[in-house]
């Protein structure tokens, strides 16, 4: 017998006879509906491998630090005492450590992010609009091993000796405002912290604008320039207004990379654990913590609690990531309205 | 109406306008000033430091001669391992997204979640392989640390399939379905290939990213002064050996380090311009 067979290995009316013995279609079009089903659940076990990632580093990291857990409860946010000998753990000094260098940061990235993305999107010629743009990029892909070596070698100590003084001479002497920049100047020191995570996070940041920037319909930017505005108003009043929620979702991609970034932060924040109002004064960040002792922690409580710290750490991104997202979301749906 | 350039409002828009876009420019100028500091001083320290030793030798103890062969070795052993086990689950996991997504919950949901595991302290995954790895076979090994590394590459390329094949235009999938091809082999032999440039840019950027990775190798990894291709023992790497070299003491400890940190600086730039290369040529 001869047919030529469809899909579900049914004859076709009509089509010309073709030698099924010979040339093997139907157990192929069999295998077919058998490949489908195969690859659509591969693809999907997959994603869903993906998804569960999430849940599963959390609940690794919750099982991890059950000791520490338990030991500690909510005390532990709270406590700013780290004595591996007394076997007494809290995470003040890292969480406030790792919040004041990602201050310090975003202080400084927002202001030039938005400068950059403001040249790159109004002022820029057409042909330098790539390779700037690519350049600035490329402040991202530099690992951050060389930004921790170049911030340690050459960044701290010029930073030492000619900014620090100057700061000290010049900040140093107004009330109040002195609390945070007082103590000798060493180099490395939270505020070097926050500067080198600013270049760090200003890629980051002025992609998400330049991106939600050039969302803007030219429209309105036309309107604006025909009623007579500058190019400064038209940014200010027209373009940032509009993209208001999708600059808010770049700054909190900004932040939650700053807040897990842990080599540049290793090599220089000084790796003391206190407190101190002064920006000059070395401390700690959670990141930096975990890269220092985890490998030396001796004892299950001493990992235990290093692995809570990284729970934590975890837990902040996270949510920090979760709401740039749905941000920005907000922002690309609103534009499938607008238009 | 005073519509002239004397104009008090007019003037102070104008110069407003005027001190924002030199502020503007400044900014720009200020994020260009930083790479090409860091580029130039790796530029200057490296070229004393790179010379054919750093390939061929081991890395050395303090006060003698070496190079950084074995942590070379390391480093491109579990960055292809770690490639290799990430590429072939994230191109999957992004083709169910952008093939098979458009209903159900999972797929938003994992692009959510996906795009949250993109930006996560690397670190966390360090600790994440440490705890679920590392603890239960109580030794560190280079698996573990090419575990670590493939889940950093997988947000990467779920994230550039997931985009790139929703660039394929519909009517090649119609009419690939249309000559009668069953939907696994309109992803695999229609689909995979309209979208090839953009997925290879994506395995690019992730390899280029782990390869400079070091906080996960941290806790899996770890170090080892000699040579090892034991995939099962304690592996020496680049970032890891930077890491220790430069936050030692010792001269010519620093200068290894720095001849690492311009290897891999040049290697992962070179990657990262020849990804965006290969994608615009497209």
């Amino acid at each position: 017998m001869s047919f030529a067979l469809d899909n579900r290995g049914l004859p076709i009316a009509g089509a010309p006879a073709v030698d099924v013995a010979n040339n093997q279609r139907p157990p192929m079009l069999r295998n077919n509906a058998l490949m489908d089903a195969i690859f659509k659940n591969l693809t999907r076990f997959f994603a869903f491998l993906v998804f569960s990632l999430l849940a599963a580093i959390l609940v690794s990291l919750v099982i991890g630090s059950s000791a520490s857990l338990q030991k500690y409860g909510f005390h532990f946010l709270f406590n700013d005492k780290w004595d591996p000998v007394q076997e007494d753990f809290g995470a003040l000094v890292p969480i406030y450590g790792t919040l004041v260098t990602s201050g310090i940061a975003l202080g400084i990235a927002i202001p030039v992010s938005f400068g950059i993305s403001l040249f790159l999107t109004e002022l820029s010629p057409a042909w330098l609009r790539r390779p700037l743009g690519t350049a600035i990029e490329m402040l991202a892909a530099v690992p951050s091993i060389i930004y921790g070596m170049w911030g340690l070698f050459v960044f701290a100590p010029l930073f030492q000796q000619y900014a620090q003084p100057l700061i000290l001479k010049t900040l140093g002497n107004i009330p109040l405002v002195k609390e945070l920049f007082s103590g000798p100047p060493m180099g490395i020191g939270m505020l070097t912290a926050g500067i080198i995570l600013a270049v760090m996070v200003i890629p980051f940041i002025t992609a998400v604008m330049r991106d939600v920037f050039e969302l803007v319909p030219p429209m309105l930017k036309e309107s604006a320039y025909g009623l007579g505005s500058t190019t400064w108003e038209v940014v200010w009043r027209v373009v940032l207004p509009y993209t208001k929620v999708g600059v808010i979702g770049g700054i909190m991609l900004g932040l939650g990379r700053a807040l897990g970034e842990t080599m540049a932060v290793t090599f220089v924040i000084g790796n003391a654990h206190q407190l101190s109002a002064s920006l000059f004064a070395p401390g700690n960040s959670i990141a930096s913590a975990l890269a220092n002792e985890f490998t030396e922690a001796v004892g299950d409580l001493y990992t235990s609690a290093l692995i809570e710290l990284g729970l934590i750490l975890f837990v902040i991104t996270t949510i920090v990531l979760a709401l740039s997202k749905l941000l920005l979301m907000q922002l690309a749906k609103g534009e499938g309205e607008r238009t | 109406m005073n519509l002239s350039e004397t104009n008090p409002l007019f003037r102070r828009r104008r110069r407003l306008n005027a001190v924002m876009m030199t502020v503007s420019t400044g900014a720009l100028l200020f994020g260009l000033f930083w790479l090409l500091w860091i580029l130039g001083v790796l530029l200057y320290e490296g070229a004393n430091a790179l010379r054919p030793s750093l390939f061929m030798e081991m890395t050395p103890p303090p006060g003698s001669d070496g190079g950084l062969a074995n942590a070379i070795f390391g480093s491109v052993m579990m960055a292809g391992a770690g490639t290799l086990i990430g590429t072939p689950i994230g191109i999957l996991a992004g083709t169910y997204l952008a093939e098979y997504g458009q209903r159900g919950w999972l797929a938003p949901a994992t692009r959510f979640i996906n795009d949250v595991l993109l930006s996560a302290p690397s670190i966390v995954i360090g600790l994440f392989v440490y705890s679920f790895y590392v603890a239960q076979v109580r030794h560190f090994s280079g698996w573990a640390g090419a575990i670590a590394l493939a889940i950093i590459v997988i947000p990467v390329v779920v994230r550039t399939t997931d985009d790139m094949l929703k660039l394929v235009p519909n009517s090649l999938r119609e009419a690939a379905a249309a000559l009668g091809a069953p939907a696994w082999k309109v992803v695999t032999m229609v689909c995979y290939r309209a979208a090839r440039a953009g997925i290879v840019t994506g395995v690019l950027l992730a390899i280029a990213r782990v390869a400079g990775e070091t906080a996960p190798l941290l806790f899996t990894a770890l170090n080892n002064q000699f040579w090892s291709s034991d995939m099962n023992k304690p592996m020496a790497n680049l970032p890891v050996v930077i890491f220790q070299f430069a936050m030692s003491p010792y001269e010519d400890w620093h200068r290894l380090a720095w001849g690492g940190a311009t290897l891999i600086t040049l290697l992962v730039l070179g990657i990262n311009i020849a990804a965006r290369s290969l994608f615009s040529r497209k």
